[in-house]
């Protein structure tokens, strides 16, 4: 046996100098995007830039002093780029709040920022060992369960714009779907890592792709159930196609089967065109895909205004968009959550639209690339699934908006306006931040030379 | 405000928030090429802990990747520090196999060389086609396989 160095063995960079610069960024460039609506406007610098600035780089400086002290070897880039994002989202606000767009609240959304980076310290700080959630499996699939059905409660559920996905908590409202899905998904990835080799191995030969025994679809057809249950019940498509994607594409991620893709994608249009034809407000949503431009549902309530307006705010972008403050996004009803991507397209055009998606393809790229290095099957999974999900998540409501697939309502992540879906999303970020903590943190090393006994610091 | 000095601020802003997104493919750039400087520092400190004999460099293996087996892709970077296989949540390498134990086997360097090292395991551990019954030393890209998992040693 050598003897163990008594020095720590060199270790990859941790990085930490780049990404406090890549966070001050982040924070420099909001507040310039903050500067430019209040010169747009008033032509002069917002009174409230000051405390806006200090307030928003405070809670950054905050997360960024938890991460180094708890998560050290996280990726240098997550808490950057939703930063950004985040920021971005809060000038979209305070711009719609500026000329009084419907419910926009710059305040509002600070505070749940705030509240967010509060959960992401707490969940960083609690979670010393995200190995431990895979203990948890059958608990967080029940309590994810129970959090997707809590609004069909009486007493505690809420009815708003048609979608009853909502419960009462003492100051407002939460969407216990958004907590729903990080449970299920700590759900799908224990489950998925303990039943995998049958579910990847089972199963005959026919023709060219490998098909699983029928009584391994019991988990796919259990999950099909659920987010239809949610489709119909709720009438909440866009929870609904989350939920299925996701899933599909973890039993995917760790069976490396085709066939289960293909068995996934049968069972969602067998469902969708199901819900099609005995349900209203899909069938709606599906003209209004087909045929936005038909005046006649343009003037219908709940037609295709919204998407047209939407549209036209895009176009009248371009490609360098009419600057911040410049445009007219409020004229796109609920331009402050479902319909903040085109609000943001036509005041940055194309070219601002693409560095944001970008942006969120960086992060989601973090993610998979924590999913690549982690060490066991659990976060290999987790990681890959909460990766998966922020990028679908993107593409339904950005292909939403910008009708390429039937708009389904979700809120763009950490942009929109709201509280319940901010606040998910930052624990999803330090679940991520956890994960790549643990990956990239150099192997265990010997602490004392025991002759033949090590004993291993973990 | 004049026009063209918005013109200005919008046409600035956008460059700006594009900069941005480079910085950032930046930072992960030297992430993707991290392993050579990563390695690199080991080797740099090699000589001062090695008896002087044993110092040929050129042939020591640098990182251990995993080429076959559900973990297939993962690289562990070598160290000084040794590695331990198991289903064990404490091993270096946490494989979730039934056909691996939980102390599975372990890897150590030993005068420049990495020995393997079979740790009691159920069903054996194999170097290339032979079973390992006592550390053995492993060469450079010859496979290991614990369970349904390959690893190999590269440079």
């Amino acid at each position: 046996m050598s003897t163990p160095s008594v020095e720590p063995v060199p270790l990859p960079a941790k990085r930490r100098l780049a990404q406090l610069a890549m966070l001050a960024f982040a924070v420099v460039i909001t507040l310039g995007a903050y500067a430019n609506v209040g010169l747009a406007i008033d032509g002069k610098i917002p009174s409230g830039m000051l405390t806006y600035g200090l307030s928003l780089g405070g809670f950054m400086l905050a997360a960024y002093l938890v991460l180094a002290k708890f998560a050290p070897w996280a990726d240098p880039l997550i808490l950057p780029l939703v930063t950004l994002i985040n920021g971005l989202g809060l000038v979209m606000i305070y711009r719609l709040e500026e000329v009084d767009a419907f419910g926009a609240s710059a305040n509002q959304q600070l505070l749940y920022t705030a509240i967010g980076v509060v959960l992401f310290a707490v969940t960083l700080v609690v979670l010393r060992d995200h190995r431990a959630l895979q203990r948890l499996t059958y608990t967080a699939g029940a309590v994810g369960l129970v959090l997707l059905v809590s609004p069909l409660l009486p007493l505690i559920g809420e009815d708003i714009n048609g979608a009853r996905i909502w419960i009462k908590v003492p100051g407002g409202q939460l969407q216990p779907a958004e907590f729903a899905k990080l449970a299920l998904l700590v759900f799908f990835a224990g489950y998925l890592v303990a039943k995998r080799d049958v579910l990847a191995l089972a199963g005959r030969r026919l023709l060219f792709i490998d098909l699983p025994r029928a009584r391994d679809l019991g988990p796919i057809l259990i999950t099909w159930g659920l987010s239809l249950g949610v489709l119909i019940l709720q009438k909440d498509l866009g929870s609904s196609l989350l939920i299925f994607g996701t899933f599909i594409a973890m039993l995917y991620i760790a069976t490396q089967r085709t066939s289960w893709v293909l068995i996934g994608v049968l069972l969602f249009v067998g469902g969708a065109v199901l819900a099609g034809l005995i349900f209203d407000h899909v069938q709606a949503r599906w003209e209004v895909y087909l045929n936005p431009a038909d005046p006649e549902l343009f003037v219908k309530t709940g037609g295709s205004e919204q998407l047209m307006q939407g549209l036209f705010a895009m176009s009248e972008g371009g490609v360098l968009g009419t600057g911040f403050g410049q445009g007219h996004p409020e004229r796109i009803p609920l331009a402050i959550s479902d319909f903040i991507f085109p609000a943001i397209g036509e005041e940055l055009g194309l070219t601002g639209l693409m560095a944001l998606l970008m942006v969120y393809a960086l992060l989601v790229e973090r993610g998979l690339r924590t999913s690549i290095a982690a060490r066991d099957p659990f976060t290999k999974l987790l990681a890959g699934g909460l990766s998966f999900l922020l990028a679908w998540q993107v593409f339904i409501i950005v292909g939403g908006v910008t009708n390429l697939i039937p708009l389904t309502g979700l809120v763009t992540p950490f942009m929109s306006q709201g509280g319940s879906a901010l606040l998910a999303n930052w624990i999803l970020i330090a679940l991520l931040v956890r994960m790549s903590d643990a990956a990239r943190r150099p192997a265990p090393q010997a602490i004392q030379d025991e002759g033949m006994t090590q004993v291993f610091q973990r | 405000m004049s026009e063209l000095t918005l013109l200005l601020i919008r046409l600035a802003f956008l460059a700006v928030l594009w900069f941005f997104v480079i910085a950032a493919v930046g930072v992960i750039r030297t992430d993707l090429f991290g392993s050579r400087t990563a390695a690199a520092a080991p080797a740099r400190k090699a000589p001062k802990p090695a008896k002087p004999a044993a110092k040929s460099k050129k042939g020591e293996p640098r990182q251990m990747v995993v080429t076959g087996g559900p973990l297939q892709g993962t690289t562990i970077t070598l160290s000084e520090t040794p590695i331990t296989i198991g289903r064990a949540n404490d091993a270096t390498l946490v494989v979730s196999d039934d056909y691996a134990s939980s102390r599975h086997a372990r890897l150590f360097p030993q005068d420049g060389q990495w020995i393997v090292e079979d740790l009691g395991s159920t069903n054996g551990t194999y170097l290339d086609r032979s079973k390992v019954t006592r550390p053995t030393p492993v060469p450079l890209g010859v496979p290991i396989r614990i369970g349904k998992t390959v690893i190999e040693l590269r440079k």
